[in-house]
């Protein structure tokens, strides 16, 4: 039997270690999976790798996944941060897509496109800001586990756009009974790189915040009261670190980021909104594992959801290919959320007897 | 009237059957200082295993015991990650909700719009019939539902009247002292995971055996989210959860009743979503100290003292 030891501050090399090791040990957990259920594993991993960064398009393809990932999971890195889990991302992109294409079709008409698509951009971060502040007050005013309220408002989000749209206030008048809103005028769609789908404006917002919020979370009062609060409840109260307004404006800024991507789908591919489930095919939720990959590190996301839009977008191709259901990704998915986090064990712990590089 | 206000109160006891099974075992899991949030997902796989399973052996008792089975050691994997490897307790449950949802449809694909090949159906207690006014209703449910009654007086009793409840009850409170006491610190604590997995494929065994009988793709629908916010609801006692269970079935049927007054679909559906929020605000506003009655060290990794 191996005794464990705490470890002080895991070193870069033992971090990377660790967290190729949990991918590995995944990456086999899913191939006894699908060998047992009749995939052969080899042949679908060829297959996601080659479906995803195998050619132009794959590449193209995901790029634009990764778009709304990026933003999304950066967002999710400050709460998390302290520990507060906000599992309502998924909620938070369409609430910014909602108010988006409700202004954009009701409000926006007539602004010259650049300003227009701003007015957008702006709506949604506000929408998803705010709809991400309603757990924070919840849980710091009242105690109600973030966890729950998080998925309750991600139900009530689906039911609110499903309401809306299907047969009710906003469902599109050209669209013949379908349930889509109208489409936004062209002068809102977001430009895209030539011969893909990348909306590069999305893109580019998600590659700002990714360093803007690593140096918020590294090198600013507001970051280090995160930090502090999210590593020691006791330490932080007794610095007098305010928890209400830490939380709001983590979430804040967490769900306005979400809202970002939630306009970033609206206008720069479907450009209306219909079925819930179509503008975001659980973004919110994959961003979770995009985070932990990145071990919370706004700058380690930039990889990782490159990374984890490749799983999706091979996935998609073994979806067609090997006929197996979309939820295949979901499956995928725990499986190494678990590995990873059981893998941080290595990084607080290291076998005894055996000193540190 | 009469006959409608009896198939509502029916209709509310049956959708309060999985609710009450999944907090019970939620229960047992939480007093004993280990949050599980993948009870939506052992919820689903249970569902599948049950339907499967019965499906292929054309025995609903071995559907059940699989069922129980398989969520039992997709309750032991959470386990394993947030006993044995420390892991973060509420992102360990996501992944086991992710796992347990996505290999529900990954094996149930090629399930779905199946019926049960058979007619047999989980007895009821006929008997109860002829009982004036509430007999109908009594006669009608099946010995799942006695049987979610029983398991929650039973685990009532376990906990408050027992030693070993006693044990898990220490443990969740203060693991530190329970060692001290000398008590196995982390077998109570897997056998307590594994108690509300199976107890959690017992709530899914009822909904694609039960409540339903044939397969269907998302059986539970945030049933099991809403099984983890009446454990709050309900203190951590299991026959305060029978009523907080009874309270959610009505909810759920609320929105078939309320349908043909030509209120929106979608917004009927919000209902259990929006009220279990709503129990969760009230439940805060209404106590100063915060979770009165919270095991202490709930979702509190425990790493033993170095000697």
């Amino acid at each position: 039997m191996i005794r464990w030891e705490p470890r002080e501050n895991p070193t870069a090399p033992t971090s990377t270690l660790v967290t190729a090791g949990s991918l590995g040990a995944g990456l086999v957990a899913v191939g006894i999976l699908f060998a047992f259920s009749g995939v052969n594993p080899f042949f679908a991993y060829y297959k996601i790798f080659s479906g995803s960064f195998g050619s132009f398009y794959g590449l193209g393809e995901t790029l634009t996944k990764a778009t709304p990932l990026l933003l999304t999971a950066v967002g999710l890195s400050i709460p998390y941060r302290g520990k507060f889990w906000n599992i309502g991302a998924e909620s938070q992109i369409l609430m910014g897509a909602l108010a988006a294409v409700t202004m954009g079709l009701f409000v926006f008409p007539g602004l010259p496109a650049p300003v227009f698509i701003l007015a957008l951009f702006l709506t949604g971060a506000i929408a998803g800001g705010l709809w991400g502040i309603i757990p924070a007050l919840l849980k710091i005013k009242l105690g109600v586990n973030e966890v729950i309220s998080t998925l309750m408002l991600n139900y009530i989000a689906v039911k609110i756009v499903e309401f809306l749209v299907n047969n009710g206030p906003l469902t599109g008048k050209s669209k013949r009974g379908y349930p889509y809103t109208d489409d936004l005028l062209p002068a809102s769609f977001l430009p895209v790189i030539p011969g893909t789908r990348i909306h590069w404006i999305t893109l580019a917002l998600g590659i700002a915040a990714a360093i803007g919020v690593f140096f918020l979370l590294k090198h600013s009062k507001l970051g280090y009261e995160i930090r502090v609060s999210g590593e020691n409840r006791e330490a932080a109260r007794y610095a007098g670190i305010n928890f209400l307004k830490v939380s709001v404006i983590s979430m804040a800024i967490s769900g306005a980021l979400a809202g970002l991507a939630g306009v970033g789908e609206l206008a720069g591919i479907h450009h209306h909104l219909g079925d819930p489930g179509s503008l975001s095919s659980g973004y919110g939720f994959t961003a979770i594992i995009v985070v932990w990959l990145a071990r919370l590190n706004p700058l380690g996301i930039l990889l990782s959801s490159f990374l984890m839009a490749g799983i999706l977008v091979g996935g998609d191709a073994i979806q067609i290919s090997l006929k197996l259901p979309a939820v295949t990704v979901q499956v995928v998915n725990g499986i190494f959320l678990l590995f990873l986090i059981a893998g941080e064990f290595f990084m607080q712990n290291r076998p005894q007897g055996r000193g540190e590089k | 009237m009469e006959l409608l206000i009896i198939s509502f109160f029916q209709r509310a006891m049956i959708n309060a059957v999985p609710l009450l099974f999944a907090s019970t075992g939620e229960i047992v899991t939480e007093r004993s200082g280990i949050l599980n949030l993948g009870v939506e997902g052992m919820m689903a796989l249970g569902a599948f295993i049950a339907f499967a399973v019965s499906f292929s052996t054309g025995s609903l008792l071995v559907g059940i015991l699989a069922a129980m089975g398989s969520s039992g050691l997709l309750a032991l994997v959470h386990g394993v990650a947030t006993i044995g490897f420390k892991a973060n307790q509420t992102v360990s449950g996501l992944a086991i909700t992710m796992v347990g949802v996505g290999l529900a449809g990954f094996w149930g694909k090629s399930f779905v719009g199946l019926k049960l090949p058979f007619p047999d159906r989980v007895p009821t207690l006929g008997f109860l019939t002829p009982i004036p006014f509430i007999g109908p209703v009594l006669g009608s449910l099946d010995l799942f539902f006695w049987g979610s009654l029983a398991l929650a007086a039973a685990t009532w009793f376990f906990l408050h009247r027992t030693t070993p409840g006693l044990w898990i009850r220490t443990v969740g409170e203060n693991p530190r002292a329970a060692e001290a006491q000398g008590l196995p610190v982390e077998t109570l604590r897997y056998g307590a995971v594994v108690f509300g997995g199976m107890a959690a494929g017992l709530a899914g065994a009822y909904l694609s055996l039960s409540m339903g009988s044939s397969w269907i793709e998302n059986t539970t629908g945030g049933r099991g989210w809403v099984a983890v916010a009446l454990t709050i609801l309900a203190l951590w006692n299991p026959l305060r959860a029978i009523w907080a269970a009874g309270l959610f079935g009505l909810l759920f049927v609320l929105q078939f009743t309320l349908q043909p007054f030509g209120i929106s679909s979608s917004l009927l559906e919000m209902l259990p979503y929006l009220a279990t929020l709503t129990v969760l605000v009230i439940d805060g506003l209404r106590r100063d100290h915060r979770h009165l009655g919270a095991p202490a060290s709930l979702g509190e990794p425990y790493s033993r003292e170095e000697r």
